[in-house]
């Protein structure tokens, strides 16, 4: 079936089965690596994307069920002029990340959480990133990333 | 001033946190079919038929595959010390072992199509009496491999002085189990492969050793190491678990050669779960003695080791824990025996640590349980054993040479960032007031070996016309910023900027040789290579502007805050390190040096890990509060980096000890088969920690450093334990188990206010 979705905001149109999950619609009808698969029972949130604005897992949305929608990953994140949003740059000022993998999902997750919650506390981040798994970084420096982006002054615009 | 030892950010990070890393499964492979496996869904039986004929008329299906098909050899022994009727075969050959295990392999055109076949394969099977219990399997009652007739795998006999203990006035044992974990990088197996047009395989794979990969790709596809090509992108993780080879890597490699066709596989994450190799999985018996003063005297560990179905690299872990058995103490006389035995279970392997968290758990948790005994402080206890820094270097009684410590600093440091005693004092208030939510605090001293393995490493330094330099190295990165570091290292001998440097690693054409990323070397021996060959560069550049300058080669120096070269005393006319590489490149030379450098053995970091817990006595719920990391690791060239590795080894060690465990039923069914049920630790679950470094530095390299990848890890996992235990100690528990799960804490202390001593908490 022909699908439609703004990825991006590109408008993005594809024939696809009708089994196909969202992120497979992104890998493989896009053509987005960025968004990686981590498990099969939507526990890990590696393949966390931004669906009109909210985190969702996007291994947990039929492409279908989202027909018209609009998908941000995390090739969609850097701001218009070309910079790292603040969320990117923290995890790269407070070493958020090592082997990369969870990183996308991870940073699709603390951009909605800091949408929902501009001034949150290290208890709130943590039990917010619960279904965000990370093998390599013991999640200190994410929280300290969330924590820091959160103090960003284009996140409070 | 010194770039080394400065809070560099990584190069790395801009693609990952842009676009994303390309991992194996994201490489653009135009016309590839993808290769999917039967497994069994037994853990022990005899294979009485595959049934494939509905699966070769599916459109779509290219072929399918049993071990026969194949004619590969099996696995050889491990390092020639394992059991060799043991060896597991490329896909299950007569008889599968465990669930999980591969029996056939599908090719077909897409990944749906491929997982579609896997359902109309039909596997008949002729069960067979199931083995799980390492304890069970040592009875050799029932035996997975007749033909060995038991099913020791290896084992290590050594001691059995009887007279051990006898000058000792106290003695206490232990029996404890360190239970199978699973590593789960983020990223699961993954690899890919075809034929070149000049006729040599191209492989990628998702590993921590490419050459590795290569070689083994070359032995069992009869081909010469040169007509094979890895290339390791992107790894999501490997945490030892990517150290090996597996049987599927292979058999891709074999489709590829057979079809001529781009041949793809990436697991899921419930295939990963069973056959990504397991960690730990031991049982251990431990005695220590010593006088009521608390000098311990004699210390003795007996290990049990489950190798899972096939004698593999976790077989020989005891190897590792046997190096280690003594821990950080001065004790005059120390022992350690093992046997490995197979079970209807994974495979086991590598997992951060290997053999030395198994060690030092062990002697950490019976050093509380001695204090216990002859009630001192765990703390005092620990400070009147450890070895003083004046006696190094240090041989064990298990003739294991210790390098360079200062073991007391780091205790003491610990004690002071944590407060020990306003903790204790705490900790007595709420026991007095019988408060249901009980403090627990614990210590963990430990020294670990790392470059444990005879390996030397390849280095290169390339100045290029253009002033760029480009480094090889073949140690081979999965998060741990090689590319950063080696680029500080570089930076540092040649005074040159880290964005003018490129790091090129995993690429076996173009870096011919290399051990690869595991047991805490790379830095100790791969970036020590790095570092020689850019001290080579530098001297080779000297000879160069020697004659460019026409002076003598004595008086050449190097103006590293420029990088360019003088006589001394006239800095005024100088040449470029691109001047000097075009100079190289005209006479037909470039301005290259390379580097294999010999292992100069292996160092041993230390440290004192404290962790404070609370348990809710009515719940038996587990909070940690805090957790204190004073790690030494040598020199730090690093600290984002040292820091890093030591946050998430302490979640690795903190999940052990509190929540993972693979479980298996008694038929072998694994329980634990997916990232919902496997209790995998969150961000939820774990406080921000607080890491101190302590600096020694080792005469045993260059560079002065020592491994830190692993460290986290071992120091953190008794902490933790110790800490669970002590929070119920006063209710009379004397032992539980890990990982120290609400039940089990809650059983621990119902058993001992109903009277059982002994309790060990509820399996």
């Amino acid at each position: 079936m022909q699908i439609e979705i703004t990825v991006n905001g590109t408008t993005e149109s594809h024939d696809v089965e009708a089994r196909t999950l969202l992120v497979y619609y992104l890998r493989d009808a896009v053509g987005l690596k960025g968004t990686n698969i981590g498990c099969d029972t939507t526990s890990c949130g590696a393949c966390t994307v931004l669906l009109n604005g909210q985190s969702v897992k996007s291994c947990t949305v039929l492409a279908a069920q989202v027909a018209g929608d609009e998908v941000t990953t995390i090739e969609g994140m850097a701001l218009e002029d070309g910079r790292m949003h603040p969320v990117q740059q923290a995890f790269q000022e407070c070493h958020g990340l090592q082997c990369g993998y969870c990183t996308p999902g991870m940073v699709m997750a603390i951009t909605s959480l800091l949408a929902e919650n501009p001034e949150p506390t290290e208890e709130y981040i943590r039990l917010g990133l619960e279904g965000n798994l990370c093998r390599c970084t013991g999640y200190h420096n994410i929280v300290a990333a969330a924590l820091a982006a959160s103090g960003a002054p284009e996140m409070h615009q | 001033m010194s770039i080394l030892g400065n809070r560099v950010l990584r190069r790395e990070d801009p693609k990952f946190l842009t676009v994303g890393g390309t991992y194996v499964d994201d490489l653009a492979l135009p016309g590839s079919v993808h290769v999917t496996f039967v497994r069994s869904s037994m853990a022990h039986a005899r294979i009485v038929s595959v049934d494939s004929t509905n699966v070769q008329a599916m459109p779509g299906v290219i072929a399918v595959y049993t071990n026969d098909d194949l004619g590969l050899a099996k696995f050889p022994t491990v390092m020639g010390m394992t059991n060799e009727a043991m060896a597991p075969s490329m896909l299950a050959s007569g008889t599968v072992r465990y669930v999980g295990e591969p029996i056939a392999a599908i090719v077909a055109e897409s990944r749906e199509i491929a997982e579609d076949a896997l359902e109309q394969v039909v596997v008949e099977y002729d069960p067979l009496n199931v083995v799980i219990d390492p304890v069970r399997a040592r009875t050799d009652e029932d035996l997975l491999f007749p033909d060995a007739g038991t099913n020791t795998s290896f084992s290590l006999d050594f001691g059995g002085d009887e007279t051990l203990f006898d000058d000792c006035d106290v003695v206490v044992e232990l029996e404890l189990v360190n239970q199978r974990v699973a590593p789960c990088p983020l990223e699961v197996r993954s690899a890919a492969a075809h034929m070149s047009e000049d006729g040599r395989l191209e492989f990628n794979s998702s590993t921590q050793a490419p050459h590795g990969v290569r070689d083994a790709l070359a032995t069992f596809l009869g081909l010469e190491p040169d007509q094979v090509h890895v290339v390791t992108p992107d790894v999501g993780g490997g945490f030892g678990a990517k150290a090996a080879v597996y049987p599927e890597d292979i058999v891709v490699g074999w489709c590829a050669l057979k079809l001529g066709r781009s041949v793809r596989w990436t697991e899921t994450r419930s295939e990963s779960m069973l056959g990504l190799g397991h960690g730990r999985a031991q049982v251990q018996h431990v005695r220590i003695g010593g006088t009521r003063e608390g000098v311990v005297q004699a210390y003795r560990i007996e290990v049990l080791q489950d190798s899972g179905a096939y004698a593999g690299f976790g077989t020989v872990l005891p190897f590792m824990t046997r190096v280690m058995t003594s821990g950080p103490y001065k004790i005059p006389k120390a022992e350690c025996a093992s046997v490995s035995v197979v079970t209807n279970s994974t495979p086991t392997t590598a997992y951060r640590g290997a053999g030395r968290p198994e060690a030092t758990a062990a002697i950490e948790r019976i050093m509380d349980v001695f204090a216990r005994e002859i009630e001192m402080d765990p703390a005092e206890l620990r400070r009147r054993n450890l070895i003083g820094k004046d006696d190094f270097p240090y041989t064990t009684p298990v003739e294991t040479l210790y390098d360079v410590g200062d073991y007391h600093r780091a205790l003491d440091l610990a004690l002071e960032v944590a407060g020990y005693d306003e903790l204790r004092a705490e900790q007595a208030r709420r026991r007095a007031a019988g408060d249901v939510r009980q403090l627990g605090i614990g210590l963990s001293c430990y020294v670990e070996i790392t470059n444990g393995l005879p390996d030397g490493e390849f280095g290169a330094v390339e100045v290029r016309p253009d002033g760029k330099v480009i480094v090889r190295t073949g140690t081979s990165p999965h998060g741990q910023g090689h590319v950063t570091a080696w680029s500080m290292l570089v930076a540092e001998q040649l005074g040159v900027a880290i964005e003018d440097i490129e790091v090129v690693h995993g690429d076996t054409d173009i870096v011919p040789r290399g051990a690869g990323t595991m047991g805490s070397r790379s830095l100790q021996i791969g970036g020590a290579a790095v570092n020689q060959a850019a001290v080579d560069v530098v001297e080779k550049a000297k000879d160069l502007a020697a004659g460019l300058l026409e002076a003598d080669r004595e008086d050449i120096v190097l103006n590293k805050a420029k990088g360019n070269f003088h006589v001394v005393g006239t800095p005024a006319v100088s040449r470029s390190w691109a001047e000097l590489a075009a100079a190289a490149a005209k006479d037909g030379n470039p301005l290259f040096a390379e580097v294999d450098l010999a292992s100069p053995g292996p160092t041993f970091p230390f440290g004192t890990h404290i962790s404070v817990v609370e348990v809710d006595t009515e719940t038996g719920k587990v909070n940690l509060l805090r957790h204190i990391a004073v790690d030494d690791a040598g020199r730090i060239i690093s600290p984002l980096l040292a820091e890093g590795q030591v946050h998430g080894g302490i979640a690795q060690g903190v999940a052990q000890a509190l929540l993972e465990e693979v479980v298996y039923d008694l038929e072998g069914n694994p329980l634990t088969s997916t990232l919902a049920d496997y209790s995998f630790i969150s961000a939820a679950e774990l406080p921000s920690y607080e890491t101190r470094f302590t600096e020694t530095p080792t005469p045993v390299n260059a560079l002065g450093a020592k491994g830190i990848g692993e460290s986290g890890t071992i120091g953190s996992t008794p902490a933790v334990h110790n800490a669970v235990c002590d929070a119920v100690a006063h209710l009379g528990v004397r032992h539980i188990d890990m990982p120290t799960t609400p039940i089990r804490v809650w059983n621990a202390i119902n058993d001992a206010a109903t009277g059982d001593g002994s309790a060990k908490g509820g399996r």
